[in-house]
């Protein structure tokens, strides 16, 4: 038997924000049943920008998060219901009731140098019995040392293994392996990979990470996420089979899901469009791009234009509401407004 | 012109900012700075003849001609001071989490309050954005209303940095109890670049009365603008108010004085300000009875 990767689908969590979190209990329901069913270890389920994310900064979720958290974990027999949860967003009366809902593993996401925010959730969610995952975003934006001194720091609060997230789908397979081999030989935990296919490397990216020591992968049924979207559950499944790695996922049965039940559910397809490849080429958190388009719409500007201009103001995970000031004062500067 | 003598609590690097505006102020003066160890704030105090004591809350109680005092320490200290400094007689402006008094934005609540022995200074995402909350709901009402304040990250504080729920929570409940929104929310975002961002804030408010009209309430946040502009200069109106169907976004960004912190830390700066804009005023009411 080869080695023991581990794959948390995240099709519910950062494929929300490709369908504008919109899930219906009926789409949760048979989504995570199709997963739990095709051997995924870990589902995530929440708002894209984590637990009590619903808000006008990020949009509000179709359903009550927590009506839809109780309706995966019914769904599901033998995986663990995962959330995530944004420090800043959420807060640790989120997570008590997220796991009243029934989620045995909370992800805790910082941006990639602000991790002393996550102590005080990742501290909690072990006094509830819960997994913890250190979750850092945006790592592209640090050097290796600091990605590395952040996650020590999360380790330390009692992290149960480190994920890194390519938020904003930048990276190159090199820059994954520097990053994931620094990790793996600097921390005692596991440590994990979360890709964007902004460039089109998701699913290279996270076989990098693999043979450079990850042995958690995040993926979506068709990629469903954030800009470009993630990496492609059922690609990775069939290339880490192929590679020798032991997923314990059923390959046929998982293009199946994707094809028969995701597929029917998304809005637009999942690919690079200009908007996508500039998010990528500009190292801009994913989920700005619906928000992007709304501004490029109500102040006559291209969604790119705005993209860049973020990028080069340095902008993190969770100023969505900086696309309304930079979209105003473009606008402005063009006599648009 | 007579002044009204303050102490503040804890000579870190938000009561060193407090000392340096009462040194510009018009109506206050240093009492005392009072901290628990021979630390560079007390050295600080001391350079600029200031009396300091590094017998903490004891050292301020001896002082009985000490009115009004600042409290920068922690919440679990200020728990223990609010009693005594109340049976002292002596104001507590409380610029810590605790919140054992009644929360204060100046520009909105300070002629309630201005009797009050102790006030809290809510948050610096509150202090930036409750006006403005205020300013809208007081035309068109307020059903929700949801911040999100964008802070450097150099000007968070480990104290912030432990506790971030306290952050969210805290400014979430004065959103609603002195901006007067029927429900709150509130979002932080601590942000790395370099050279620092300035303090950002959006404020997105769901009203109830449409017909307010928009005007309207641009009109009342542009006043509300120039009120904490008093004593906030840095204040400023970065897009303004846009109604999309019952939704108001506004954004407003906070430089500070650049008084002892730099100026990007405008959240730190908006804080101090409100809480020495708050003194002021008591203590204008505290002189006027004395000339009685």
């Amino acid at each position: 038997m080869g080695k023991k990767i581990h794959i948390v689908d995240t099709t519910l969590r950062d494929g929300s924000h490709a369908v504008a979190h919109s899930f219906t209990p009926g789409q949760v329901s048979a989504i995570a049943s199709g997963l739990d069913s095709c051997g995924l270890e870990y589902i995530e389920f929440s708002h894209g920008d984590g637990i009590a994310g619903s808000t006008y900064n990020f949009g509000f979720s179709k359903y009550d998060e927590m009506d839809l958290l109780r309706e995966a974990a019914n769904a599901i027999k033998n995986a663990k219901l995962t959330v995530l949860l944004i420090p800043g967003i959420g807060t640790v009366e989120d997570l008590d009731l997220a796991k009243e809902c029934g989620a045995k593993v909370v992800r805790v996401a910082t941006h990639v140098t602000e991790a002393d925010i996550s102590m005080q959730h990742i501290k909690a969610a072990k006094d509830l019995g819960m997994i913890a995952c250190g979750f850092l975003m945006m790592v592209h934006m640090a050097p290796v040392e600091t990605i590395v001194e952040q996650a020590k720091l999360m380790e330390s609060y009692g992290a149960d293994y480190i994920n890194i997230a390519d938020s904003a789908g930048y990276m190159l397979p090199g820059d994954v392996k520097s990053a994931v081999d620094a990790l793996v030989s600097n921390l005692t935990v596991p440590v994990g990979f979360h890709a964007h296919d902004n460039l089109s490397f998701a699913v290279a990216n996270s076989l990098a990470a693999v043979e450079s020591g990850a042995t958690y992968i995040d993926a979506t049924l068709r990629g469903l996420g954030a800009g470009a979207g993630n990496a492609q559950l059922e690609v990775i499944a069939g290339v880490l089979q192929r590679e020798g790695y032991d997923t314990g996922l059923d390959f046929y049965p998982l293009m199946d899901l994707a094809e028969q039940v995701l597929e029917p559910i998304m809005v637009r397809p999942q690919i690079i469009n200009t908007a996508s490849l500039m998010l990528g080429y500009a190292g801009v958190y994913s989920s700005f791009l619906l928000h992007v388009y709304k501004a490029g719409e109500k102040f006559g500007l291209e969604p790119r234009d705005i993209l860049v201009e973020l990028g080069r103001r340095r902008m993190v995970g969770g100023q969505e509401d900086m696309i309304i000031d930079v979209a105003y004062k473009l606008s402005q500067d063009r006599g648009l407004a | 012109m007579e002044k009204i003598k303050v102490a503040i609590l804890g000579p870190g690097n938000i009561g060193s900012d407090l000392m340096y505006k009462v040194f510009r102020s018009e109506h206050l003066e240093m009492g005392l700075m009072a901290g628990i160890a021979e630390s560079e704030g007390i050295k600080r105090a001391r350079s600029f003849g200031v009396p300091a004591s590094v017998e903490g809350i004891d050292g301020v109680l001896e002082l009985d001609d000490v009115d009004i005092v600042f409290d920068a320490t922690n919440a679990f200290s200020h728990y223990t001071h609010a009693p005594l400094l109340e049976s002292a007689g002596k104001i507590a402006i409380d610029l810590t989490p605790a919140a054992v008094g009644p929360y204060l934005v100046p520009c909105v609540n300070i002629g309630e309050l201005s009797n009050a022995p102790n006030v809290n200074m809510v948050t610096c995402g509150g202090q930036a954005t409750i006006p403005i909350v205020y300013a809208i709901s007081r035309v068109a009402g307020a059903k929700y209303s949801e911040i999100v304040a964008c802070i450097s990250s150099l000007s968070a504080g480990p104290g912030t940095r432990a506790n971030i729920d306290e952050f969210t929570q805290t400014t979430a409940k004065a959103i609603e109890i002195v901006g007067g929104a029927d429900k709150g929310k509130a979002i932080i975002v601590l942000n790395p670049a370099d050279p620092p961002i300035t303090m950002s804030n959006t404020i997105y408010v769901q009203i109830k009365n449409r017909s307010a009209g928009i005007e309207a309430i641009a009109k009342s946040i542009d006043e509300m603008v120039a009120d904490v502009q008093k004593y906030v200069p840095g204040y400023r109106l970065a897009v303004p108010p846009m109604l999309d169907g019952d939704k108001v976004t506004v954004c407003i960004q906070v430089e500070g004085a650049g008084d002892f912190l730099p100026a990007y830390s405008g959240n730190l700066d908006i804080i101090n300000s409100a809480a020495i804009g708050a003194a002021e005023i008591i203590a204008k009411g505290l002189l006027a009875q004395r000339a009685k």
